[in-house]
């Protein structure tokens, strides 16, 4: 699994239009700018091809931080 | 488990029609640019093609059933079986596959009969009448597969609009022995709501408050005899299923993904295809796409796939893995292999 570090690198990465260095672990993605359903995909599509984990909208909703999706993924991977 | 492997079904060839008029989804203003520029880069999808008022799914099937009967020279009296695959047929009752037997001037000796289904309805259409060809009762068939879906959705809700369009096929197959087809089908009915028109069906008639619009979220206003689709949902489902059922597919065939020279998708949404493309860990140029020049097309997409992106090499012999996934839950992959198929220019009407 990777570190807090380079999973926000890959969401920035993924989310392409956001700015490197501007997610931080404790940003709620959803001020990310413009944030739609399509960054809502992005990120189950990244959870998926990235850790081999299926993040559900549920998921989504229940977290808030960037942190908590990582931790989410992390122990669910465990 | 629902995967199986039959013998004689072999597919002669592929036609399909399109509604002319096109909707560009760069002119969808209803949402902001910069949404607009991240819809169609994620979903793929930057046309679509809407049917005028008065034109049916089985209009455009019939167009296309037209079109490759005349291109493989078909004498209409050795076809004995025809299947309608369409979630919008032209009446309640009877079944359009049989308004079709009409229209097409078939003999009164064909099997003809319909399937509900949308986004895997091509596989589990092919899985029928592959299964029905083996037995050696039947010597060439039809699989008219398609769907207006356009008629259920409207401008106001951005989860739907931009991403469907509307187009009608046919699959002109004829036996021989030799072919052997391997199907996985499965369901989910937990999922039915994912992807529902609520009203309309006897278990909720219409009634006065089928078409009073309701605004679910920001940009998605909508009415109970409209599509609802639960976009995070069906594209969890999708990533999550179709590549084990595709992986099933190809261990019941002996085959590896190296073996099969193209992976045709339901044509949903870019960046769904893509994900199940690389768990599956296929290269980029065995996997087509049509949905930019036609959006979503539901049981049309496979066929239309490959009518429009490979013309010029469907007369070669190929290996294919065909799969569908969407409303129903419903999901289906099918491995196959072909001569030469004979995919003539697509129709626009």
């Amino acid at each position: 699994m990777d570190t807090i570090e380079e999973f926000i690198s890959k969401v920035e990465q993924e989310l392409d239009g956001i700015p490197k260095g501007s997610l931080t672990a404790q940003s709620n993605y959803r001020d990310i700018p413009e944030w739609s359903s399509m960054h809502a995909l992005i990120i189950i599509a990244l959870a998926e091809t990235e850790y081999d984990f299926s993040l559900t909208g549920e998921d989504l909703r229940s977290c808030q931080t960037v942190q908590q999706l990582y931790d989410l993924i992390k122990s669910r991977k465990s | 488990m629902a995967q199986f492997s039959v013998n004689g079904m072999h597919i002669r060839g592929i036609a399909a029609a399109v509604p002319s008029a096109v909707e560009s989804n760069f002119d969808y203003t209803r949402i902001s640019e910069q949404e607009r520029a991240m819809l169609v880069k994620t979903t793929g999808i930057s046309n679509r093609r809407i049917a005028s008022e008065g034109i049916t799914t089985a209009d455009l099937c019939q167009a296309s059933a037209e079109k490759i009967i005349s291109e493989l020279n078909w004498d209409r009296s050795e076809i004995d079986l025809l299947i309608f695959v369409s979630q919008s047929p032209d009446y309640f009752l009877p079944a359009s596959s049989i308004v079709l037997q009409g229209k097409l001037g078939l003999s009164k000796t064909v099997a003809a009969f319909d399937i509900n289904l949308g986004c895997s309805g091509y596989v589990y259409g092919l899985s029928v009448l592959a299964s029905m060809m083996a037995t050696g009762g039947f010597r060439k068939a039809l699989l008219l597969a398609g769907d207006i879906s356009t008629v259920g959705i409207t401008p106001k809700d951005k989860s739907t609009w931009p991403l469907f369009g509307d187009a009608g096929t046919a699959t002109a197959i004829e036996y021989d022995s030799r072919a052997q087809s391997f199907f996985n089908l499965q369901s989910d009915g937990q999922g039915y709501e994912t992807i529902i028109i609520p009203d309309g069906g006897l278990r909720n008639p219409i009634n006065e408050k089928t078409f009073v619009e309701e605004e679910h979220d920001p940009g998605v206003v909508r009415h109970r005899r409209n599509l609802w689709l639960n976009g995070m949902d069906v594209f969890n489902f999708s990533v999550r299923e179709a590549p084990q059922n595709v992986t099933a597919v190809m261990n019941n065939a002996g085959v590896s993904a190296e073996a099969v020279d193209y992976f045709i998708f339901h044509q949903a949404n870019k960046l769904m295809v893509e994900t199940i493309r690389k768990k599956l860990k296929i290269p980029t140029e065995k996997v087509p796409y049509s949905l930019g020049d036609f959006g979503n097309t539901s049981s049309a997409s496979i066929p239309l796939t490959i009518a429009s992106q490979l013309q010029n090499e469907s007369h070669q012999p190929h290996s294919w893995i065909f799969s569908g996934f969407g409303v129903g839950l419903s999901w289906a992959s099918v491995y196959l292999k072909t001569d030469h198929i004979v995919c003539p220019n697509i129709i626009e009407i």
